[in-house]
């Protein structure tokens, strides 16, 4: 038997590296990877309840969040793209124009 | 086992730090990769087979791959050093993560935390059905809807996707503000 808090710790753990990416890197790709790694940690949170609590609900919303995660990829690359075609630049310090 | 737990999540933390540290967006991609997998064994570890294998088959597979795709196609320069020079905002960023980890850890390791009641699958009942039948069984009785809404969510999301990736048809309506500037080959029509 896995203790649950060190569970919920690795992914507190694995959330606060997210957060620091997406505040420190200027690479959209990047920070982009960096809230698929925040999502993920939340999904072994999600987990770690579910195994703390004998309970299937934590691996029900893991799907869900698995299948908006993947849609959320998808549009945002869709957009990244469009964005590196008018602007030929993917860091987000140079894209802080919603309209030009 | 708690050791093999222990070793992943090592693992897992070194992945997430190489896409946190690396300059290079392929190497992220593929330390991030690493860490998915090293947290789909974690899940195994929890009995949980389902969700280590669409966490392996959706995240490390399909979702990573279009991430490498378009960092292969957009042919980014990689000259983005993580700058070793502390400004304001590198220390502010430092102080902001270290508050949320030492809330969360603080929370979630508190003594008082209680879980609650236990719920109706104990380890025993998951490993004799099967974590893939349990889910199954409740994803088409107890949550069908969320089930159909989420499939309407994703055939939404590739419709998007198309759309907003395409580049417009030679002659026909210009696709997005200000995407004309880059003519494309003719395509579709």
């Amino acid at each position: 038997m896995i203790p649950v808090p060190h569970i919920l710790t690795l992914s507190a753990v694995l959330f606060a590296i997210g957060v620091a990416g997406v505040l420190v890197r200027r690479n959209a790709i990047i920070v982009f990877m960096c809230v698929e790694l925040m999502l993920n940690a939340v999904n072994l949170a999600f987990v770690g309840f579910a195994y703390g609590m004998q309970s299937m609900v934590g691996i029900m919303v893991v799907f869900f969040v698995l299948v908006v995660a993947a849609a959320e990829a998808v549009v945002g690359l869709a957009i990244m793209l469009q964005v590196f075609r008018n602007r030929a630049t993917l860091n987000i310090d140079e894209i802080n124009l919603l309209k030009w | 086992m708690l050791v093999a737990f222990y070793i992943l999540g090592i693992l897992s933390v070194l992945g997430a730090l190489a896409v946190l540290l690396v300059p290079n967006p392929v190497y992220c991609a593929l330390s991030l990769v690493a860490s998915f997998f090293a947290m789909g064994a974690i899940f195994i570890l929890l009995n949980q087979e389902f969700v280590a294998a669409i966490q392996i088959l959706v995240y490390a597979g399909a979702i990573m791959v279009l991430f490498l795709f378009v960092i292969l196609l957009l042919n980014l320069r990689t000259g983005e050093p993580f700058a070793v020079r502390w400004n304001v905002r590198r220390v502010v960023v430092v102080a902001v993560v270290l508050g949320i980890l030492s809330q969360l850890v603080a929370v979630f390791s508190a003594p008082a935390a209680k879980l609650g009641p236990a719920g109706d699958y104990p380890i025993e009942r998951i490993m004799k059905e099967g974590a893939v039948q349990i889910v199954g069984d409740l994803l088409f009785s107890q949550y069908v809807l969320p089930f159909e809404v989420i499939s309407v969510l994703l055939m939404v999301a590739v419709i998007g996707a198309v759309l907003l990736a395409k580049r417009p048809v030679e002659g026909g309506p210009p696709a997005g503000a200000g995407s004309g500037a880059a003519p494309g080959p003719k395509e579709g029509a």
